[in-house]
């Protein structure tokens, strides 16, 4: 039961929304919201990776940034989209994988290494737009505001970045591999598994996702915005401890974020429907964020404690 | 010479969810005496102990100290009532300094409310010379052997000034001489009047040092008698609820050819031309003092730390090792002597500890095989007598012995030619120590190599084919089974590097 307390979390939620308008279950308003968190809940599914193996990315919303723009540039000068979504591929991949390096070859705390990465990335944004955004996108604006098969593509990317993350953590030996070094990370390097090299590959796939979310924001916000996205990195680690990514790494799961980012997601919009004024609302989900976690773990540790008492 | 009674336990029962854990349990601990309990792992000690120490709560009984009834909620309230536990599982801090360890939540503060580091300073240096322990009190706890920390968290009860302290396998992750070291500070303390709880599997050691002993089996106290009135095999029967016939089942099994050879192994400061071989079906015993560098060699050898020069050779081939996936490859694995730290991932579940080390076996063509990993892992898991609620439990709420097993099984996972068990048996109760003698013995009959690192004399005598003594980061010997000895082994474990030098 415990293991799913998030979840009824995020139906009480769904359930006093509900309660509270009548219109917050009204079809339009879901894929709304859903629309809205993509490209949090994206970055969210990479720091999930992160975060179970022990690390984190603090420059994910800089790198989606700087991504995001040259990835714009791209469109315009080229008129290609392929050609633009993979530039914010290679770009966030490569950001990325300096990330990697600075940990596994120098040692880096992963919170300096990605602090140093986040002001080099957004830095390198406004270098190469000289501050200015970028507008006339054209037909960028599929990405992030079109649709396929009646389904808005950003709701796409977000399934496909949903399933992709849980197959990585349930089938792989990549996946297998960041649970236990964020478990225990010499006790994973005794049992064979190369710590460096997974470390390297969360970073790396997490990359992937953030150059997927800075070509549907930069597509959603009509420009290429070098200021955009600020702060989302905090936005999608909420996400994810909400979802019961454990900090001390080890414990996670790709669902788990979602219903995080969810709860996130109904939260603000049944604010703004009932009308709470915009400086409460801030305090409110702050709030709500705290509670949600100490559900969390005191639904959790009540578990533990009656395991190892049978276990003895 | 009746000693006065100075902590009583009363019909004390506790369940949990489907165990009753104990049953209307009484005994009583006489002031300045030390009184063993003996039990295998799950009869009930430790329970009792946390009951005792106030991390649990009793469903019913009394606990009497000084013949008055007293609550204890807390460890808190426990120490303030002069208990304190010293715990088998040592949780420390290891950015810790000594001195900070020894002062946590015991702080002495000075003028305004600040910590008084001079006091802590002058303090430890007194307790550490008092003990006879020459420790700078500025060394980081992360840069000490186990049986270093372990000694200071003997210290650390001392200067509490408890008359009751409860000690969980003190000698676990200590060598001999340091065991000599705690007996003598153990008769110390009882002839100022502490009394000891003093909890071991080491039958030796607690004919030694007990005064009184209490056996326990499934939550109960089956007896409880003068040690004079008992003997060894009795405590055994009583502990196992029947006797063991032989205490190694050590079996004669088919040496074959040569699977590792190593030559020339150094690595400045920690071991020197280190030369040994390990033959089909035959177990080497590795002795030595702590320090002497046995695992420090096992470490290097299996791909944990790097080596200067030297070579290896698996199978009459010439390996390189650079990592543990090269050995684990090669057919090699290691069951470290630090389960919790290079052992097991806590947070995970037993399926996935046990999988770990050959997740190709499971996960291929693209996905994960769920059938076949719970198969093999429920296969393993019994066939190392794993005692877990189910492979879903998470590793960390397993005792030491289970934990030990689970590792066990993960390595037998990989299929592997040669095992290295450092300090396989420590910590780990009688019943399950005769187990893993018994899989290392079917081991060897399936022709695997094993290398075993003890501390335990009687063990490497009882259980080895060959034995090397290493002193000061050389082989300073070698012994066959006729000329196996417990003296043999400490000559060449206490042997100076100069006649060593000499005789090379």
């Amino acid at each position: 039961m415990s293991k799913y307390s998030i979840y009824f979390v995020l139906l009480a939620l769904f359930i006093i929304s509900w309660l509270a308008n009548e219109n917050f279950i009204q079809p339009n308003n879901l894929k709304n919201v859903a629309n809205q968190i993509s490209v949090g809940t994206i970055l969210a599914f990479g720091q999930t990776i992160l975060v179970i193996s022990g690390m984190i990315d603090l420059s994910s919303g800089s790198v989606l940034a700087l991504a995001g723009v040259l990835s714009v540039s791209t469109y315009v000068n080229t008129g290609s989209l392929l050609l633009s979504f993979v530039v914010a591929i290679i770009v966030s991949v490569t950001c990325n994988i300096l990330n990697g390096l600075m940990i596994t070859k120098f040692r880096t705390p992963p919170f300096i290494a990605t602090l140093a990465m986040m002001t080099m990335a957004r830095g390198a944004a406004l270098l190469y737009t000289r501050g200015q955004n970028i507008y006339q996108i054209g037909d960028y604006i599929i990405f992030g505001q079109g649709s396929t098969f009646g389904i808005p593509n950003p709701i796409i990317f977000l399934i496909i970045t949903l399933l992709v993350t849980a197959y990585l953590l349930k089938h792989t030996i990549f996946g297998r591999s960041i649970y236990a070094v964020g478990g225990n990370e010499e006790a994973a390097n005794a049992s064979g598994i190369d710590v460096n090299k997974t470390k390297m590959k969360a970073y790396i796939i997490n990359g992937i996702f953030v150059g997927i979310a800075g070509i549907i924001f930069m597509s959603r916000v009509n420009g290429g915005m070098p200021n955009g996205a600020i702060s989302y990195e905090f936005k999608a680690l909420t996400a994810t401890v909400i979802g019961g990514t454990s900090f001390t790494g080890g414990v996670g799961t790709a669902m788990g974020t979602l219903a995080g980012a969810f709860i996130v997601g109904f939260l603000d919009n049944i604010m703004v429907m009932v009308g709470v004024d915009s400086y409460l609302q801030q305090v409110v989900r702050g709030a709500i964020i705290a509670l949600a976690v100490i559900y969390d773990i005191w639904a959790k540790t009540g578990k533990a404690d009656k395991k190892l008492r049978s276990a003895e | 010479m009746d000693k006065d009674i100075k902590l009583r336990v009363k019909n004390i029962s506790k369940s949990f969810p489907g165990v009753k854990a104990l049953d209307n349990v009484s005994f009583a601990v006489k002031r300045g005496t030390v009184h063993a309990i003996c039990g295998e792992n799950g009869a009930g000690k430790s329970t009792l102990m946390k009951i005792i120490n106030g991390i649990y709560k009793q469903d019913s009984g009394d606990i009497l100290i000084d013949e008055k009834v007293v609550q204890i909620n807390n460890p808190i309230q426990a120490r303030s009532l002069g208990i304190s536990m010293i715990f088998q599982e040592l949780n420390y801090i290891p950015e810790l300094t000594i001195e900070e360890s020894l002062f946590v939540g015991n702080w002495p503060k000075g003028k305004y409310g600040n910590i008084d580091w001079k006091m802590i300073r002058k303090k430890t240096l007194e307790l550490l010379e008092k003990e006879g322990l020459d420790y700078l009190p500025t060394i980081k706890l992360k840069d000490l052997s186990i049986s270093d920390i372990q000694m200071l968290e003997i210290l650390k009860a001392i200067s509490y000034n408890s008359d009751v302290i409860i000690m969980d396998e003190p000698t676990s992750a200590i060598t001999q001489k340091e065991v000599e070291v705690l007996f003598n500070k153990i008769n110390g303390l009882k002839e100022r009047g502490v009394s000891i709880i003093y909890i071991s599997h080491k039958m030796d050691e607690i004919f030694r040092i007990a005064d009184e002993i209490t056996v326990f089996r499934d939550g109960i106290v089956v007896d409880s008698r003068n040690k004079d009135d008992y003997d060894m095999e009795t405590v055994i029967a009583q502990m196992v609820g029947r006797k063991l016939d032989n205490s190694y089942p050590k079996e004669n099994v088919e040496i074959g050819d040569k699977i590792l050879e190593v030559n020339n192994l150094t690595s400045t400061g920690q071991f020197e031309d280190i030369n040994f071989y390990l033959k089909e079906g035959e177990i080497v015993g590795f002795a030595g003092l702590m320090g002497s560098g046995r695992s420090e060699v096992m470490r290097a050898l299996f791909g944990l730390d790097p080596y200067e020069s030297g070579e290896i050779i698996i199978n009459k081939k010439k390996t390189i090792i650079e990592n543990t996936q090269d050995s684990i490859k090669n057919g090699m694995v290691m069951l470290s002597e630090d389960r919790r730290r290079f052992g097991i991932i806590p947070v995970r579940t037993v399926k996935e500890n046990v999988s770990l080390s050959n997740l190709k076996r499971f996960i291929y063509g693209g996905r994960l095989h769920k059938d076949e990993e719970i198969q093999t892992v429920t296969e393993y898991c019994n066939k190392m007598n794993v005692k877990t609620p189910d492979i879903e439990t998470i590793v960390e709420v397993l005792s030491g012995g289970n934990q030990q097993k689970v590792i066990l099984a993960k390595w037998m996972v990989t299929n592997p030619d040669i095992l290295i068990l450092d300090e396989p048996t420590r910590g780990i109760d009688v019943g399950a120590k005769y187990e893993i003698y018994k899989l290392m013995v079917e081991l060897a009959k399936e022709k695997k190599g094993l290398i075993m690192i003890s501390s335990e004399l009687p063990e490497l005598i009882g259980m080895c084919d060959r034995i090397y003594v290493m002193a000061k980061g050389r082989i300073a010997g070698e012994l066959d089974r006729e000329n196996f000895s417990q003296k043999n082994i400490m000559l060449y474990a206490t042997a100076s590097s100069n006649e060593k030098e000499v005789e090379v």
